[in-house]
């Protein structure tokens, strides 16, 4: 059974130009133990629809989907308590800026502690073993002096470290990592990845992490789902993605890679995501899709098979028509 | 004459005082200490660090925004480390522009585009009337790949990558010959970065700027980079032509920072060099080689004395395993 | 040459659509505040009023009605509907007096809020700017105004100055000056850090310029805010030196003036003390809940998406 079940989450935010649909119909299941990337670029939803999981959006955001499960355990019909009860111990995550994410009124020490106070029966002394315990898991050299220090005090790689801490202080089944290597430097982040697999391996919680980066994509996850304008439009294991991508937005996002560059030009993709007021009719890529075929600008792709697409694209790379809508079209 | 640098720097140091009061010495932050490179005509000089290497220091000591504590500056061939009269500063001036990181901080929320591009004009050809500014202006918006429409509207209206636009058509207004663009992409997402870099290209090849090019990102520098000066808490560390650089990193750290650069390749799984350690803190930094924290091969004369930039195999590295050839000669792709 | 002009054309169409655009999106944010909308609404019930006053009121302030006097108003026993609001101790119409006395506090509002915000911005803008000892001083000078209690500090300038309307403007201005010079610096020192100024600063812009189309531009929405809400204290600290008499003199039908006057009827005609009051009160609500809703709607951090 799988840990985490969606099926067409959809969010809606009331604007003042309208109602903006920021995730569309996603559907994703987590396995426990594994390690899921969500890929795209800014407006693709990705961190929205994990926000609205962890029930974390605003009161002007609209939460619907047909399935929204945790371990069997349905989120959209749970009471406020016991949402909180699974938020927080059983699933956690952690955000891209650890300098803000952090309290700066009270010490490390006393925000860790308060996560261990509202989610598990620890006594004083109990929950101060287990803090400097976590502090040494995510690699915090001298974990007791530590406990002491303020935000502000750390630099952005030890931060984010405490954030893991606090995060994994229930032992979570799923840890949700929203960007949170972006905001630090290469070496750093190299780290931090490092810390979060091994993390992984050990606790066997599985990992949902939100990245624009296809390098960390390709060297942390088992399977990546890409998503774009709220959408999502390729879901593969991660190896077969990355080596004969279907959807032509994961085609050519991959070529756009300056280290895959061959020569002085980057194939870049023409044209901007669409936003909430110029939303494509029929497929939301097709405007600037190389392959773009008059269906596309007409019906929406479904998504199977993995992937949205009227013709997605074979091994070579070239669209083929798919059996379906030959015959309906 | 062609090749002839456009500018020379020499020993660039900028300290700052910070801290300090009525009782108490303020202490002193090496922001940038001791840096030397030359950019030439129609080529990119990346500058690579992570946070606090000096970076940026070193931008606004190029654009002349701050005076270098120490060293030599000459651009065009004007030495600016010493006070230069008005005209010249002004002439100076137009020769060398800035393109910021942040799309959304860099354009002035409260001017049109059409006002933004035509403000260095105002500043600086007064002789120009305005209709042949807006001429200018119209013309380097289609440059740049802006639309028509968009001379009149307001920067929150445009995305991420469309201000960039903007904010290079503002620096290139003045036909600068060096422009410092300080992570002109690290905000864009992927697409769109390939669109921005490629029209950085074109306009080089145009235009036959020189760029310095600071960024973290090695896919980014390795793309676009002639040469590349590696910098580590201010002090730069390996400077070598890209190729060289990429092919047979010399400098521990450099070989660390390549390492971690994340590589879209599922199948490569590679052994990362580990680099242990935090940034040392640039109001204490360490003894000797600023890096020998961190580094594997550190033993006691890296401890006690500074490295100086020195020739070895077509790169220059200030480390003294390679000077003293300790190193494992590394293949890092 | 039609090309340049059907550009030209549809740039500034597209400037006109994008002030609607922004001015539709301001008033979306603005009408959710049901209270601001109420005060927004009283407020130009009361610029109408001051106005036209000429117009609206039925009769001309000074004139006393002397086998009128002390009428209650129309709905008591003893009122008449030629005076709808009573009349005064020498016989003049109350709601005449009240809507030429809006214009008076209009006025006093608006001079005052002039005077301050101009001298706030110059020296608040220039003091984030020039830093060092110029900017010590004005701050600690600022400090000292703030310390004193305003309205003491003002009665200190009118008695300096000599009783009256003008000298109560200045002296208000003067004790409202410290807030905008405070905000002002503020968000300069903010500002000054921005890409966009550093931009200009490298393409040769000088001090001025900078300050004057990179900086100022982008303080004024919390100035905006700041200043409506010291509009309603204008009005209420004029009132107030008016009740104590250093402020516009009788018979200048301002609304503390005539609260002065009348403080000695209160048990005997109620009418002549409570109707000044409560279109003091009224006003000065009014034009806070306005503030409010403008200082939510302006402010893009309360925006959502």
């Amino acid at each position: 059974m799988p840990l985490l079940s969606l099926r067409d989450l959809t969010v809606e935010f009331a604007t003042a130009h309208g109602s903006f649909r920021a995730v569309d119909r996603i559907s994703l299941d987590i396995d426990p133990g594994e390690i899921v990337a969500i890929v795209g670029e800014s407006g693709s939803g990705k961190s929205v629809s994990m926000l609205a999981v962890m029930g974390l959006l605003p009161w002007t955001a609209k939460v619907t989907a047909t399935k929204m499960e945790f371990a069997g355990r349905d989120l959209l019909t749970a009471s406020p308590k016991d949402r909180r009860d699974i938020v927080g111990r059983e699933m956690a995550m952690i955000f891209q800026e650890p300098m803000t994410s952090l309290n700066p009124c009270f010490t490390v020490g006393f925000q860790i502690d308060e996560v261990l106070r509202r989610h598990t029966a620890l006594t004083r002394a109990e929950r101060r073993t287990r803090a400097v315990e976590l502090m040494g898991m995510v690699g915090i050299p001298s974990p007791e002096a530590r406990l002491k220090v303020f935000p502000h005090q750390l630099s952005g790689g030890m931060s984010q470290r405490v954030m893991i801490a606090m995060m994994i202080a229930c032992r979570p089944r799923l840890l949700i990592a929203d960007e949170p290597t972006t905001a630090l430097d290469v070496t750093i982040q190299a780290q931090i990845l490092e810390l979060l697999v091994d993390l992984q391996k050990e606790t066997g919680m599985a990992l949902a992490l939100i990245t624009h980066d296809m390098g960390v994509v390709a060297e942390t996850a088992q399977r990546v789902q890409v998503q774009y304008a709220g959408q999502q439009v390729e879901t593969r294991p991660v190896i077969d993605l990355f080596r004969a991508p279907r959807h032509p937005y994961t085609q050519a996002m991959l070529a756009a890679l300056p280290e895959r560059a061959v020569g002085g030009r980057l194939p870049s993709i023409p044209g901007v995501v669409p936003g909430q007021l110029d939303r494509p009719r029929g497929c939301l890529f097709h405007p600037r899709c190389a392959h773009a075929q008059a269906l596309c600008s007409q019906r929406e792709p479904d998504f199977l098979d993995g992937v949205r697409c009227h013709f997605p694209l074979d091994e070579t790379g070239r669209p083929i028509a798919r059996l379906a809508e030959e015959i309906g079209a | 004459m062609i090749d002839s640098p456009v500018l020379e720097a020499q020993g660039l140091e900028r300290h700052y005082d910070i801290g300090g009061g009525l009782f108490r010495k303020p202490s002193v932050v090496k922001a940038v200490g001791g840096a030397s490179f030359t950019l030439t005509a129609g080529r990119t000089l990346a500058v690579v660090g992570e946070s606090g290497c000096g970076k940026s220091t070193l931008a606004r000591m190029v654009t002349m925004i701050e005076p270098p504590s120490a060293g030599m500056l000459k651009i065009d061939g004007v030495d600016v480390s010493q006070p230069v009269d008005r005209d010249a500063a002004r002439r100076l001036r137009q020769t060398v522009q800035i393109v910021f990181q942040d799309p959304y901080g860099s354009l002035n929320p409260r001017q049109r585009v059409g006002t933004i591009l035509e403000e260095p004009l105002v500043i600086n050809r007064p002789e120009m009337s305005a209709a042949d500014r807006q001429d200018a202006a119209r013309r380097m918006m289609a440059r740049v790949g802006l639309r028509p429409e968009h001379y009149a509207r307001y920067p929150h209206m445009f995305s991420g990558g469309q201000r960039q636009r903007i904010a290079i058509a503002r620096a290139l207004m003045l036909n600068p010959r060096i422009l410092v663009l300080d992570e002109p992409v690290s905000a864009l997402d992927v697409s769109i970065q390939a669109q921005v870099l490629n029209l950085l290209a074109d306009l080089q090849q145009e235009f036959q700027v020189a760029y310095l090019f600071i960024s973290h990102d090695l896919s980014v520098v390795r793309h676009i980079a002639d040469e590349v000066l590696v910098m580590y808490l201010g002090k730069p560390v390996e400077m070598a032509s890209r190729d060289q650089l990429f092919s047979a990193p010399s400098h521990p750290y450099t070989r660390a920072l390549l390492s971690a650069t994340p590589v879209a390749d599922p199948t490569r799984r590679r052994d990362r060099i580990r680099l242990t350690g935090e940034l040392p803190s640039p109001l204490n930094p360490p003894s000797g080689c600023y890096f020998h924290p961190r580094c594997r091969f550190a033993d006691d004369r890296c401890r006690a004395t500074e490295p100086l930039l020195i020739p070895a195999a077509g790169h220059r590295t200030a480390c003294h395993a390679v000077e003293e050839n300790r190193l494992p000669v590394e293949e890092v792709v | 040459m039609s090309q340049p002009s059907s550009e030209t054309r549809t740039a500034s169409q597209a400037a006109r659509d994008a002030r609607l655009q922004a001015l539709a999106e301001f008033w979306y944010y603005f009408s959710e505040n049901k209270g601001a909308v109420a005060g927004m609404i009283f407020v130009i019930i009361i610029v109408i009023a001051a106005l036209g006053a000429d117009w609206i009121a039925p009769y001309a302030p000074q004139i006393q009605f002397r086998d009128n006097i002390l009428q209650p108003p129309f709905w008591q026993d003893g009122g008449s509907t030629a005076f709808l609001l009573g009349t005064d101790p020498i016989g003049r119409d109350i709601l005449s007096r009240l809507i030429h006395g809006a214009r008076l506090s209009l006025f006093v509002g608006c001079i005052v809020i002039v005077l301050s915000l101009t001298s706030g911005i110059l020296l608040g803008i220039t003091a984030g700017y020039i830093r060092g000892a110029y900017e010590v001083l004005l701050m600690r000078v600022m400090d000292v105004i703030l310390a004193v209690p305003s309205l003491l500090m003002a009665l200190v300038l009118v008695a300096i100055l000599g009783p009256g309307l003008e000298n109560a403007m200045i002296a208000i201005a003067v004790t409202f000056t410290p807030h905008f010079v405070r905000l002002t610096r503020a968000r300069t020192l903010a500002e000054i850090k921005r890409d966009y100024v550093t931009a200009s600063r490298v393409a040769g812009a000088g001090s001025i310029r900078l300050m004057a189309t990179a900086i100022l531009p982008n303080c004024m929405a919390p100035l905006i805010v700041q200043a409506t809400l010291s509009f309603s204290s204008a009005i209420l600290d004029a009132a107030a030196l008016g009740f104590l008499g250093m402020g516009a003199q009788p018979p200048t039908p301002e609304w503390g003036t005539m609260l002065a006057e009348a403080r000695e009827f209160i048990t005997r005609a109620w009418w002549v003390v409570t109707f000044p009051g409560l279109a003091i009160l009224l006003t000065v609500l009014a034009i806070n809940l306005m503030g409010d809703g403008l200082r939510d709607a302006l402010d893009p951090k309360m925006k959502r998406s």
